[in-house]
C-alpha cells in the first residue's frame, strides 16, 4: 500500500490520556497470516478514510482462545480469555471491531461469563454503520457490474444470525450480487472451522473447500467475497484447485470496500 | 353379561396406558442419569419456541415437500385423536357414538366428516412418505446408520398409520345408523357400497371389530413409541422448550475449568495449600464426556427426541464430503448407549454395573469427532431443536483434557498458543509488524 497507514496502539492512547471510539481486534490470522494481513490493512485503510478514532492492542493482544475451545481445550481457552479480558478491562474497552468472525463470536458470546463485557461488532457491520451514517462514502466504480457471490462465514451467519450486513455493504459497490444455492442459513462451511484449519482432514471423498468452491463457481462469479480470513484461505485454495485463479478473485469485503 | 365388553375395554385401557406410563418413567429416569442443567431462564422465549417450532412446525417447512406432507400427518394425527376421546367414553360407558347425544347432528357430522377427510389426506401423505423411503430412495434415508432396525422402524410406523386410518374409515362405513344419518360420512359413504348385501349382523361384527382394532391399535402404537424413533411426537415439545435460546455460536464455558484457571492466575494463591477439610475424598469433576452420564439432561432428551430424519446429516459438510461423521448417528448412538445403560440398571437392581463399555470408542469414534467443523449446520437444520454439536464438543473436551488425545497438528497449534499467543510459531512481539510491511 502506497499511503502510510495510521495504526495507533492502546498504549499510545493511554499515554495521551485518551480513549478511542473503538478497539480494532486484529486477531492471530490478521496479524501473522500473509493473506489475512492484506485484509487487516484494507480495513485500516477504511478506518483511516472514515476518520475513525480507533486503536489496536498490538503486542498486548493475544489469541482469543477460540480455536483451542473448539478443539476441546477449555483450559487453554479460558487462560487466553482471562488474560485478554484483563488487558481489555484495564484499558476500559467498551466497543470492539474485528475482521474475524471467530474472534467476533468468541469475544461477544463467550467472554461475558468470564468477566469481559463489550459491544462487539464484525467489520462488515461496522462498515455498514460507517456508510449509513455518512462517514464513509464510496464512488462505487471499481466493481460496478461485476458478478460477486458472497460466502457466509458460519460464525457470522448461522452462529450469530448476521446475514444482511455483508450483503448490504456489498450493494454499495454497485456489483451484481449473485447467491449460491446454499446461502445464508443453509450456507456450506468452507471447511476451516472447528480447528480444521490447523489439521489434515479426515478420510473422505473430497475436501470441504472444494465442494464449497463448486457452489461458488456455479454462480459464474468474477469475485468470491468473504468475511473471514480462514474462509478466504479455503476459498482461494479451492479456486486454485480449479485453476481459476486468473479469472476469479477471492476478496474480503474490507478489500472490496477499500477499493470502491 | 352386558358389562363384559366394558370391563374388557377398561382392562385393555389400563394395561395399555399402564405399560406406557411404566416406560415413560424409565425414560425420565434414564434422562436423569445426565447432569443437571439450569434452563429456568427465558421462560417466555422458551414457550414461544415450543409454540413456533413444535406446535407450529415452523422448521419443518424449510423443506417444502417433506414439510407439507408432515403437517398433513401431524394435523391429521392430532385432530383425528379427538375421536379417540369418544371411543374411550363409549368403551367405558357402553354407549355408541356418545358425541351424537351431546352435540347437534350437524356439528357431530361436521367433526366426523373432517376426520374422514383428514384420514384420507393422511393416507396419501403416508404413501408418499413410504415411496420416498422405499422407491425414490432419498439419500438421507440410506446412510450407513439407517440399516436394520432404524429402516424397519420408519416403515413400521407408516404401516401402522395406514392400518389405523383404514380401520377408522371401515368402522364408519359399516356403521349402518351412522350411514343412514347422512351427516359426516363424506368419505365413508363411498366405502359403504363395498359391504352392500351383507347382513346386519355381519356389518355389525365388522363395525365392532374395526372399532376394537382401532382403539387397540392406538394403544399398541402408544406403547410402540418408547421403542421407536417416533417418540418425537411427544418429546418434540419439551425438547423445543429446553432447546438453546442463545446464539448458536455460543459454546458453554466449563465452570470447573474457570475455578482452576482463576486459581492458577491468582498471584496470591498458595501453591502448597492443603485441600480444605473434607475435600480429600471428593472426586475431581471429569472434563468433557466419554459416556452418557457425563452428558447433560438436555443432551439426553435430545437423543430420545431424534426421529432420525437425517436433515442434519444431509447438511453436514463433513458428511457431504465423505467423512464418517454423521450428526444423526451421534444422536442415535447416544440413545442406544443410554438404553443400554438403562437396561443394565434394570438388570442390576437399580444400580449401574460397569460393563466395560462407553459412548466414546464403543459407539462414537475419534475419527467422527475430529471431522466436525463446528459449523452449526446440523443445529440449524434440526426441526426439533436438537444440538448434536454440543455432544461432539463435550467428547472432544474429554479427548483433549482427560486423554491428551488430540491429533498431533492440533497439539502443535495449541502449544503455539500457549507459548506465543498465536496458533503459529511467531513471536508475540511481532504482532503489529503488519503495520509497516
Amino acid at each position: 500500500m502506497s499511503e502510510q497507514l495510521k495504526v495507533p496502539t492502546m498504549a499510545e492512547y493511554m499515554a495521551e490520556g485518551k480513549q478511542p471510539e473503538i478497539l480494532f481486534w486484529v486477531g492471530s490470522a490478521g496479524s501473522y497470516d500473509d493473506r489475512a494481513k492484506k485484509i487487516t490493512k484494507a480495513f485500516v485503510k477504511i478506518l483511516n478514510k472514515a476518520n475513525v478514532d480507533f486503536a489496536v492492542l498490538g503486542a498486548e493482544e493475544s489469541n482469543t482462545g477460540d480455536v483451542a475451545k473448539r478443539a476441546g481445550n477449555e483450559f487453554l481457552f479460558q487462560m487466553q480469555a482471562m488474560m485478554n479480558i484483563e488487558v481489555l478491562n484495564a484499558y476500559e474497552i467498551k466497543r470492539i471491531v474485528t475482521c474475524d468472525p471467530h474472534s467476533f463470536n468468541c469475544i461477544k458470546n463467550e467472554y461475558p461469563s468470564l468477566g469481559g463485557n463489550y459491544d462487539v461488532v464484525h467489520h462488515t457491520q461496522f462498515i455498514k454503520e460507517l456508510i449509513s451514517s455518512g462517514r464513509l462514502s464510496l464512488e462505487g466504480e471499481t466493481y460496478k457490474g461485476k458478478r460477486i457471490t458472497f460466502h457466509d462465514p458460519c460464525y457470522l451467519g448461522r452462529a450469530n444470525s448476521e446475514y444482511d450486513a455483508p450483503r448490504d455493504v456489498l450493494k454499495h459497490t454497485n456489483a451484481n450480487l449473485v447467491e449460491m444455492k446454499r446461502h445464508k442459513r443453509t450456507a456450506l462451511c468452507c471447511g476451516a472451522g472447528g480447528a480444521q484449519m490447523f489439521k489434515e482432514p479426515e478420510k473422505g471423498d473430497m475436501d470441504v473447500n472444494i465442494l464449497r468452491t463448486k457452489d461458488a463457481l456455479e454462480t459464474k462469479p468474477d469475485i468470491i467475497a468473504t468475511g473471514c480470513p480462514y474462509c478466504n484461505t479455503m476459498m482461494s485454495d479451492g479456486v486454485k484447485f480449479n485453476e481459476k485463479e486468473d479469472s476469479i478473485k477471492v476478496l474480503d469485503i474490507a478489500e472490496l470496500i477499500a477499493d470502491s | 353379561m352386558d358389562y363384559i365388553p366394558n370391563i374388557l375395554f377398561a382392562i385393555v385401557l389400563v394395561l395399555g396406558i399402564g405399560y406406557f406410563t411404566r416406560n415413560v418413567r424409565k425414560l425420565i429416569r434414564n434422562i436423569k442419569l445426565g447432569k443437571e442443567v439450569d434452563a429456568s431462564d427465558n421462560k417466555k422465549e422458551r414457550w414461544k419456541n415450543m409454540a413456533r417450532i413444535a406446535l407450529g412446525q415452523s422448521k419443518m417447512v424449510t423443506r417444502p415437500i417433506a414439510g407439507f406432507l408432515h403437517i398433513v400427518v401431524y394435523v391429521g394425527f392430532i385432530i383425528i385423536n379427538i375421536e379417540v376421546l369418544e371411543i374411550i367414553i363409549d368403551g367405558l360407558a357402553g354407549t355408541h357414538r356418545i358425541g351424537l347425544k351431546v352435540l347437534p347432528e350437524s356439528i357431530y357430522g361436521f367433526l366426523i366428516g373432517s376426520f374422514e377427510i383428514l384420514a384420507v389426506l393422511v393416507l396419501v401423505a403416508v404413501v408418499a412418505f413410504w415411496l420416498r423411503r422405499n422407491v425414490i430412495k432419498l439419500k438421507r434415508f440410506l446412510s450407513a446408520e439407517m440399516k436394520g432396525w432404524p429402516k424397519n422402524d420408519g416403515n413400521i410406523i407408516l404401516y401402522f398409520e395406514v392400518v389405523l386410518m383404514c380401520l377408522f374409515l371401515v368402522m364408519n362405513a359399516t356403521d349402518t345408523p351412522f350411514q343412514e344419518m347422512g351427516h359426516g360420512n363424506i368419505i365413508s359413504q363411498f366405502i359403504a357400497p363395498w359391504f352392500e348385501g351383507m347382513s346386519e349382523t355381519t356389518l355389525h361384527t365388522i363395525e365392532r371389530s374395526a372399532w376394537w382394532l382401532h382403539i387397540v391399535g392406538i394403544l399398541v402404537f402408544l406403547n410402540y413409541l418408547y421403542f421407536s424413533k417416533h417418540l418425537h411426537i411427544i418429546l418434540a415439545f419439551p425438547n423445543t422448550y429446553y432447546g438453546s435460546v442463545e446464539p448458536k455460536g455460543k459454546f458453554n464455558n466449563l465452570e470447573a475449568v474457570t475455578n482452576e484457571v482463576k486459581l492458577m492466575m491468582d498471584p496470591n494463591a498458595d501453591p502448597f495449600a492443603a485441600a480444605p477439610e473434607g475435600a480429600e475424598d471428593e472426586v475431581p469433576e471429569k472434563f468433557g464426556a466419554s459416556d452418557v452420564m457425563d452428558l447433560n439432561q438436555i443432551q439426553l432428551l435430545n437423543a430420545y427426541t431424534c426421529t432420525e430424519c437425517g436433515r442434519c446429516t444431509s447438511a453436514c459438510p463433513a458428511n457431504l464430503t465423505g467423512k464418517k461423521l454423521s450428526p444423526r448417528k451421534i444422536m442415535m448412538d447416544t440413545r442406544d448407549r443410554l438404553e443400554e445403560v438403562g437396561k443394565n440398571i434394570d438388570a442390576n437392581n437399580g444400580e449401574f454395573k460397569d460393563d466395560g463399555k462407553q459412548l466414546l470408542g464403543d459407539y462414537i469414534t475419534n475419527e467422527e469427532l475430529w471431522a466436525c467443523t463446528t459449523c452449526n449446520a446440523c443445529v440449524e437444520e434440526c426441526p426439533v431443536s436438537i444440538n448434536p454439536l454440543s455432544i461432539i464438543l463435550d467428547m472432544r473436551r474429554y479427548l483433549v483434557m482427560e486423554q491428551s488425545a488430540a491429533p498431533m497438528e492440533l497439539n502443535n497449534m495449541m502449544t503455539n498458543i500457549e507459548n506465543n499467543g498465536a496458533p503459529w510459531p511467531y513471536n508475540q512481539m511481532d504482532r503489529l509488524n503488519w503495520k509497516d510491511e
